[in-house]
């Protein structure tokens, strides 16, 4: 028999495998090299960045730049999640002809530059200084901001895989209120779409930094910038380490993500 | 059996109930209330920071002025946006192309393997994690003591940076960017391939059609506009970006967000800082535009691949 | 244009351990239209795949016209091929869609494409882009599209498995029309049995990888080749018999064999429900279970003995059959399959 269907699949494989070759070198490069500029003599870079006190100890800067991203990334997930869930649920359900215009809101951002955004924010960022204080963790409010596209359309697209309309009205058919609808019975069919939403929001966080830096305060990024100019080697080594942290933070999100899905 | 028109039930007046106005009202008062906390938090937040960029640009010393949007006239500004644009576009072109073949060699893998979950979980980290760390990553790649740059000195006598450190200025951000642009490309692409069901290909080919028709007479066709905008959205990723460029570039402010920094950081008079929100404001201006035309061309992707 | 004659001989195809294909023998007369019909998993839509060039046999032929077509690649076979779901380009419009084979073989196509159109009667959405039609108008384009290149042999892969039940009914004996009018050797994949049985030449029914029974639709239904058969073409009864001789007795009456059958005495009959006649008796022995109102007949379901037997009625006597009352069966003296 020809076979004619299974050469063309075994060229298509052939193809796949070469570009995916080809590819992997180009991108995995940069990272072996990184991993060979971190480890070149017995510089110990690596144990300095697992032993934490130490490193605090020879980094401040970096140290606070580690713990001010950690914090910004909680801060910013829960005012999120805070802001956005309800909101979207609550639009779905009771004001639908809003929708439109909460889309268009949080797909701005989209639009809207961080280099730009910070040159306006400058301004109000004064009167949050005046109200809260010049900490880092007040770069909240902006990075809420920056991750609304990517939650909203995150936290949309879950909302309309349920029939929401149905839940509710089924609900308050039986006699809910308001919050218990969308607390005890749409919150919990959205789970895995809001998890979504805060491994996003979290990869976001860890990666900015236009904002911050150029707000004068300090997060990972800034930190990693900042220590390149005195240390190279342990700047490289922070970046990895973030690097795979992101992937990994990514890899788990799409596993967790379609083994929800499944379980349905 | 009585027949419909004489059933007694069905001929009975149907009570009209009409909804009270007043109360309706109060409904709508409250439900609206409920989205309070959202649109307040983003006025201050995003509305706000816009108007101020807005408004600013127009703003001088005496108030409405068209001075600091005169003043994007000058040479320097408009060299900025020329590397711009070329570095957006440049890097777009490249990491469509490279991206669509990437994309494609995924979309013919297993939909559900172990294969395309990696790559797209790397993709999306590549894509959009920090211009900081891609920065130091090639750093340690090709800068100046960086992995490649030694071995090619070192074993094949070959010094890449004797014309100079191209690294830090155009050359070297346009390899950086497409290092983010490719990934970003798999990623918005990869979906418009899925959405090509086998049943057209399989079509093409019972109606007689070879391999090379199929490909321009239906697949590139349903492609073009996902394709195109797929570029779009690539070169208002790379025009937006300043993390990058701010790590590699010390010297200098090649590109229009270098520039918006140093006159947001220089300490200088009044002008000059407006001339920042006028340098936004284009940027704004010219993004907006690119995504314009990208929602348009995905409404049509989204009909014929959705 | 008169059709080709196909021959699909002992095809096999394995899935990994799955025998989607099992040594199957098919001959399609020239101008005939076949309904594969069959569950899923049987076969049917690998056999039309591999005969449409889409998928590549393990073992056995494929001729058409008298020639081996078997290592011809799909785009070289003449074939037009019809789609369950996503038959149409959707960038194109439905005339340019019918005219996109005949563009592939450089003719100009207009005349031919509109005459098509005029054929499935779609000609007013000819400028319609596929979003823009109802299921059943869509799959008329594509029966367009497959017949504009005046293929040898038009495959249909369930086209209207996809389809409202009435747009259904409506296009399958358009289909069927067409067909009879164009003359071309069809080969026609469904699982709806009426659907087979309402517009085939002849139903070829398979299970497993191969043709259980290849007959006229009467045939078929009326003297069906083996339990299988008669438990997926229509509904039957299973009732206890004795054999004997040629022939069966079944409630008490005699009832003559679709075919000899050795063994017995005991055996199990497969009746019609057509072929059970209900009469309401106070001294009936057998009793109704529950009724259903199907509109032109009316299905009730018998308590007898230890069996339970479901009859077809006309609507008409269902005021009669109320549950629980006593009634009287009689089998008409058609004859029946055993069940092996």
């Amino acid at each position: 028999m020809a076979g004619l269907r299974a050469r063309r699949a075994r060229r298509q494989a052939a193809f796949r495998w070469t570009v995916l070759a080809v590819m992997a070198v180009f991108f995995l490069l940069p990272l072996a090299a990184m991993v060979e500029f971190t480890t070149r003599g017995d510089s110990g870079t690596w144990s300095l960045l697992a032993d934490w006190p130490r490193l605090s100890e020879t980094y401040p800067d970096l140290a606070d730049g580690i713990v001010a991203s950690l914090g910004q990334a909680s801060l910013t997930a829960l005012l999120m999640l805070v802001l956005l869930v309800p909101t979207a649920i609550w639009v779905r359900l009771r004001l639908p002809g809003l929708r439109p215009l909460v889309e268009f809101i949080c797909l701005l951002p989209l639009t809207i530059p961080a280099i730009v955004l910070v040159v306006g924010l400058a301004p109000v960022y004064a009167w949050v200084n005046y109200f809260l204080g010049g900490s880092s963790l007040t770069l909240t409010f902006a990075y809420t901001i920056l991750v609304l596209p990517y939650a909203y359309r995150a936290i949309d697209a879950g909302l309309s895989a349920i029939d929401v309309k149905t839940l509710a009205e089924a609900a308050r058919g039986l006699g809910a209120n308001w919050f218990t609808v969308m607390a005890r019975v749409v919150l919990p069919n959205i789970r895995s779409a809001v998890l979504s939403a805060a491994f996003l929001t979290v990869a976001l966080v860890l990666g900015e930094f236009t904002i911050a830096s150029l707000l004068n305060r300090t997060n990972l990024q800034v930190a990693i910038n900042f220590l390149g100019k005195s240390s190279a080697t342990m700047s490289v080594a922070v970046s990895l380490a973030a690097l795979i942290l992101a992937f990994v933070l990514l890899l788990l999100l799409s596993l967790f993500g379609d083994r929800r899905k499944a379980s349905r | 059996m009585a027949t419909a028109t004489e059933d007694p039930d069905l001929l009975a007046p149907v009570p009209r109930v009409r909804a009270p106005r007043r109360g309706l009202r109060v409904r709508s008062i409250r439900s609206l209330l409920g989205t309070v906390p959202f649109f307040a938090y983003v006025t201050i937040f995003l509305i706000i920071p816009t108007l101020v960029v807005a408004i600013g640009a127009f703003a001088g010393d005496g108030g409405f002025t068209l001075d600091n949007v005169t003043a994007l006239g000058q040479s320097y500004v408009l060299d900025a946006f020329g590397r711009s644009i070329a570095l957006s576009a440049i890097t777009a072109v490249i990491g469509a192309v490279l991206g669509a073949v990437l994309a494609y060699a995924l979309a013919t893998a297993r939909p559900g393997g172990l294969l395309r979950r990696v790559v797209t979980a790397a993709s999306g980290v590549l894509a959009q994690f920090g211009g900081v760390t891609l920065a130091f990553a090639f750093l340690a790649t090709i800068g100046l003591s960086g992995f490649v740059t030694v071995f090619l000195r070192d074993h094949l006598g070959v010094d890449i940076y004797s014309g100079g450190v191209w690294l830090f200025e155009f050359p070297g951000l346009a390899l950086v960017y497409t290092y983010f642009q490719i990934p970003l490309m798999v990623i918005v692409f990869l979906p418009a391939l899925d959405g090509i069901r086998p049943q057209w290909r399989e079509a093409t080919e019972s109606l007689g059609g070879t391999t090379w028709q199929y490909w321009t007479r239906v697949a590139g066709p349903l492609l073009a506009p996902a394709f195109l905008g797929s570029t779009l959205l690539l070169f208002a990723n790379a025009f937006s970006a300043y993390a990058t460029a701010a790590a590699l570039v010390s010297q200098g402010n090649p590109i229009v967000p270098l520039q918006i920094r140093s006159a947001l950081t220089s300490e200088v008079i009044l002008g000059q800082q407006n001339l920042g929100k006028a340098m936004a404001l284009g940027m704004v201006l010219v993004v907006a535009v690119v995504m314009a035309l990208y929602a348009l061309l995905q409404k049509r992707t989204a009909r014929w691949l959705g | 244009m008169n059709g080709v004659a196909v021959h699909l001989n002992d095809l096999r195809r394995t899935f990994g351990a799955v025998h989607a294909l099992d040594g199957l023998d098919l001959h399609i007369e020239p101008g005939e239209l076949i309904a594969l019909l069959g569950p899923s998993g049987c076969g049917k839509t690998t056999a039309l795949r591999i005969l449409a060039g889409l998928e590549d046999a393990d073992g056995g032929r494929v001729l058409v016209g008298g020639k081996d077509i078997t290592g011809l690649p799909a785009n070289r076979r003449d074939m037009g091929m019809v789609f369950q779901a996503y038959s149409l380009f959707p960038h194109l419009t439905a005339l340019e869609n019918v005219q996109f084979g005949l563009k592939l073989r450089k003719r100009a196509g207009g005349d031919r494409a509109a005459a098509m159109l005029e054929l499935v009667g779609i000609s007013a959405h000819a400028a319609r882009y596929p979003h823009q039609l109802s299921g059943g108008q869509q799959q008329r384009v594509a029966l367009a599209r497959a017949l504009a290149i005046e293929p040898q042999v038009l495959l249909l892969d369930e086209p209207l498995s996809a389809l409202d039940a009435k747009v259904r009914v409506q296009l399958r004996d358009e289909i069927r029309r067409i067909q009879t009018e164009v003359g071309t050797t069809t080969l026609f994949v469904t699982h709806d049995q009426e659907e087979a049985l309402a517009i085939a030449d002849r139903v070829g029914v398979m299970r497993a990888g191969r043709l259980e029974q290849l007959a006229a639709p009467a045939e078929v239904y009326l003297r069906p080749a083996s339990a299988f058969v008669a438990d997926f073409v229509g509904l039957s009864n299973r009732l206890p018999g004795r054999l004997d001789g040629d022939e069966v007795v079944v409630l008490g009456t005699r009832l003559p064999l679709v075919r000899r059958a050795a063994g017995g005495p005991e055996v199990t009959a497969l009746v019609r429900p057509e072929s059970v006649g209900v009469v309401p008796d106070p001294a009936g022995d057998a009793r109704v279970l529950s009724t259903a109102f199907l509109g032109p007949t009316s299905r009730v379901t018998i308590e007898i003995g230890e069996s339970v037997v479901v009859a077809q009625v006309g609507g008409e006597l269902l005021a009669e059959l109320a549950v629980g009352t006593p009634v009287r069966l009689s089998l008409r003296p058609v004859p029946v399959a055993l069940e092996v």
